[in-house]
């Protein structure tokens, strides 16, 4: 690794791989600057969000009518099976692992992550599996067609009896995707442990920081589970061994705990570091401390602990006995007390606030309405005799979606909007952003609060076809599902527009507290380098006046002589 | 770290405007919960009033919460906004610590208080109809006392990718699910192929049907007239077909139906995938691959699908 003098003026700083190119060609080569391979996630990642956002138009398209007329039952199965995994896999696993890596080492004063290559390698698998998972599209038979959840033994059956299959390459995908992650939550783990500024105890770290290592203490948890899982599923599938086949002897429940014990709470991988971004978001735009800092970031690490017991709540009426769901519906429930930790606090941040309303903040206001929403219908599904009638119904498909998409979402684009600036050196439009916001609200809404409604009366998820008295609701959220649609155009123009010719941001545009808003903005290559600020306050010091590192003055005149 | 200090002395306008908000807030939730009931299907078990009001009384603490939450965001969008060259800073409040132990301490009360509430409800639904499933091999004659109370059944539940049969203890087979009304019937719920799941919205019950178990499954119909019974887990492509009724009549109207069933020759049954699937072979097999559906079972009364369901 060469070192330079710091010249905060090189954007073509030295890379620690000879040879990679320091222009636009850098986000399509292997580079081990975290910033660039956060930029690589969340590009990849947002064209994935159209790729699945154009499979839930298909599939809303076919549930604008009772009948199943758009496209035949089965193609109808692989679309939302598709939809389902690239949403999960391809969009909001990489777009946060994108944040991970833009923010984690900039906030805590790093110079890049603990293992640059390792991170590196971890995101090219992205598109890798990217390709097996699209491959599945021209495999014989069509792509994986049995829900996300592949549930055996319906993912075992193979009709055309061919060994390269659409499920044989979505379990190929998964364990391919499943690896990348556990790369990156080692290299994330290890540089929020090992590579903090001086003087950032762990009680001086921003509450995104404390949210992205929860989370990725889940992954390190969890996927193993679902490997281990995938692996047995794949030798069942490909090669005649009975783990979940009942005629062999196994046992297909058994593969809902393997699946389970991982992918609930990967909803709080997903849903952590989003809680850091509102985190991060409420106290600068309400310009005030974020109130209860240390109870906020333990709550995180409360949700982690319990997100690893709580997978049977999924399998509720599936004959497990009564005081294993006695005892799972009280832990599930027991995720309301740390998230309402955090739910008050954001409410204390912005009580008596000074509220600026951008983009960012609207997001941000936004997708916190819709989690007190689900998080009250997700105490609901946690009872038994509710989930025993709505389980499985689209009552759970518009919980989910108000926390994968209502919230998760709209954290998502709080992060990129107010991050925007910081990492590519321009501004972008507020008008487009705020057009962007309210036709995601107005759509996001139209289509997920009617389905709750279809799903009490008894409408089951994942059908190609309903019984007329459903129609109305199905109507209500197909627009909806169609208005999300058109609300990625204004988001798109915006991206592209401001990036290519947007006005150049300064280092701090919105006057926030932490460390990567002494850093110029775009960052140059190791951030601080040799400098690393000395940090001397607790984050989120707002109408406080006291600095957040030592000699804070020399950082700010650097950053905006760059 | 600072505080909110508390000033001298109550403040009698927040107060007030406090106990005001409690109380449109407290009123908005009881209407909720009253309002929750209209969002089912008729109550057409014995189980279900348990449900609705399980489901109202967290419509009701929902309700407080979500219009108490969303009524500070409101409050702070409309009164502390900043103007548009205000770049000023808001209240400097870090933090209060007896406010963050109240906010932790409530609803992990209330979490307890539903969690055992639930409980309750929970042991009172197995009370009416318990539901165990048995792995396949055990002793089935333990199976067939499984339910002593049940006064009716056992009755067979087949199901097929992608069809369901009932077969009577007397013989008789049919495509729809007939039972008397006010009578606790038991069900031997088994499925040949993949998990289906048993799902009659008008009784608020759902069972997953897992190859390789037999369960055994208890329930009492309180409502006369024609439910759907539905398939609610995903078992292939014509999943969302696999309906079927559920005729909840008099106990005459049943055993007359039973008799007069029992004349019938053997037919076959109701098959709603094969309309699509014949409808697809005939277009070549174009489409992404599905298992072909299992024959139509055998049955003596197939039922009429053109009748139309209650609920």
């Amino acid at each position: 690794m060469t070192t330079t003098n710091y010249d905060p003026r090189i954007l073509k700083a030295p890379h620690p791989v000879p040879g990679a190119p320091d222009n636009w060609k850098r986000f399509f080569s292997f580079n081990t600057d975290a910033k660039v391979i956060g930029i690589q996630y969340i590009a990849t990642s947002l064209f994935f969000l159209l790729v699945g956002g154009l499979l839930a138009m298909i599939v809303r398209g076919e549930l604008i009518t009772p009948p199943a007329d758009l496209v035949d039952p089965s193609v109808y199965n692989g679309l939302y099976t598709m939809h389902g995994t690239v949403m999960l896999f391809l969009f909001l696993f990489p777009i946060l692992n994108g944040f991970n890596n833009l923010l984690i080492p900039t906030m805590i004063g790093a110079p890049d992550m603990a293992f640059p290559k390792l991170n590196a390698a971890a995101f090219w698998l992205v598109p890798l599996f990217a390709v097996v998972l699209m491959g599945s599209f021209f495999a014989p038979g069509g792509p994986a067609s049995s829900g996300w959840w592949s549930y055996p033994p319906m993912s075992l059956q193979n009709p055309l009896n061919h060994f390269i299959n659409g499920q044989f390459l979505w379990i190929l995908a998964v364990a391919l995707s499943g690896i990348s992650s556990i790369m990156g939550a080692v290299n994330f783990v290890t540089t929020i442990i090992r590579m903090r500024a001086p003087g950032m105890c762990f009680f001086k770290m921003p509450i995104f920081v404390w949210t992205a290592w929860a989370a990725q203490t889940i992954q390190l948890v969890g996927l193993p589970a679902l490997t281990g899982g995938a692996v047995m599923l794949l030798f069942d599938l490909s090669f005649g061994t009975s783990f979940f086949r009942p005629e062999g002897g196994g046992d297909p429940v058994l593969f809902q705990h393997f699946f389970w014990f991982y992918s609930h709470p990967a909803v709080y991988v997903l849903v952590l570091p989003v809680f850091g971004i509102f985190s991060e978001l409420f106290p600068v735009y309400a310009r005030k401390p974020l109130f209860g800092y240390r109870f906020v970031a333990i709550a995180s690490f409360g949700i982690t602990f319990l997100s690893l017991i709580v997978w049977v709540h999924h399998m509720f009426y599936s004959g497990t006995p009564m005081w294993m769901r006695n005892l799972f519906m009280a832990t599930t429930m027991l995720i309301a007390v740390p998230t309402g930790v955090k739910v008050f606090a954001w409410l204390g941040t912005l009580w008596k606030g000074n509220l600026r309303l951008s983009t960012p903040m609207l997001f941000c206001l936004g997708g916190l309405f819709n989690f007190i929403f689900a998080g009250i219908t997700g105490v609901m599904l946690a009872t038994v005799p509710i989930d025993v009638h709505v389980g499985n119904t689209y009552f759970v498909v518009a919980h989910f979606h108000y926390v994968i998409f209502n919230t998760i979402g709209f954290g998502v684009f709080a992060g990129i909007y107010h991050w925007f600036p910081k990492f590519t050196g321009r501004m972008y439009y507020e008008g487009l952003g705020k057009v962007h916001f309210a036709l995601t609200f107005i759509g996001a809404t139209l289509n997920w609060l009617p389905l709750h409604w279809a799903g009490l009366l008894g409408m089951p998820r994942r059908v190609a076809s309903y019984d007329p008295e459903f129609a109305i609701w199905n109507v209500i959220a197909s627009i909806g599902a169609f208005m999300l649609g058109v609300a990625s155009i204004p988001f798109i123009l915006n991206m592209v527009s401001s990036w290519a010719r947007g006005p150049q941001a300064p280092p701090n545009p919105w006057r926030a507290i932490g460390l990567e808003w002494l850093l110029p903005s775009p960052p140059p290559a190791e951030n601080f380098e040799d400098d690393i600020p000395t940090v001397i306050s607790e984050p989120y010091g707002y109408g406080l006046g006291h600095p957040l590192v030592e000699d804070e003055e020399f950082y700010v005149r650097r950053s905006q002589e760059a | 770290m600072t505080s909110t200090a508390p000033k001298k002395g109550p403040n009698i306008g927040s107060i007030v405007v406090i106990s005001i908000a409690i109380a449109i807030n407290l009123a908005i939730a009881k209407l909720m919960a009253t309002w929750s009931y209209s969002w089912f299907p008729p109550q057409a078990s014995s189980a279900a009033a348990y449900v609705d009001d399980l489901f109202a009384l967290e419509t009701g603490i929902g309700s407080f919460i979500f219009f108490g939450c969303t009524g500070v965001m409101g409050w702070v969008l409309l009164f502390n906004r900043a103007g548009k060259y205000d770049e000023s800073d808001g209240a400097p409040i870090e933090g209060n610590t007896r406010l963050e132990i109240i906010w932790t301490v409530i609803p992990l009360l209330l979490v307890f208080a539903i969690a055992f509430t639930s409980m309750k409800v929970n042991d009172s639904l197995n009370a009416l109809g318990p539901k165990q499933k048995y792995a396949i091999g055990a002793d089935t004659s333990a199976l067939l006392s499984a339910d002593p109370l049940a006064q009716v059944g056992p009755i067979q539940v087949i199901a097929r990718q992608w069809s369901w049969e009932f077969r009577y203890p007397d013989g008789v087979r049919s495509s729809e699910l007939h039972l008397p009304i006010d009578q606790r019937v038991n069900l031997q719920l088994q499925s040949e192929d993949v998990i289906h799941s048993f799902y009659v919205p008008a009784f608020r019950l759902k069972q997953d049907i897992v190859p390789g178990s037999l369960i055994s499954y208890s329930l009492t119909p309180t409502r006369e007239g024609r439910f759907r019974l539905r398939d609610a887990m995903f078992s292939g492509a014509y999943m969302s077909l696999n309906q079927s009724n559920v005729i909840v009549e008099s106990e005459q109207a049943y055993s007359d139906w039973l008799k007069r069933s029992a004349k019938q020759a053997l037919q076959p049954g109701l098959d709603p995938g094969r309309v699509l699937y014949d409808r697809r072979i005939a277009r070549g097999d174009k489409g992404w691959a599905t298992v072909p559906p299992a024959p139509a079972p055998m049955v003596n009364d197939p039922g009429d699908p053109s009748i139309p369901h209650d609920a």
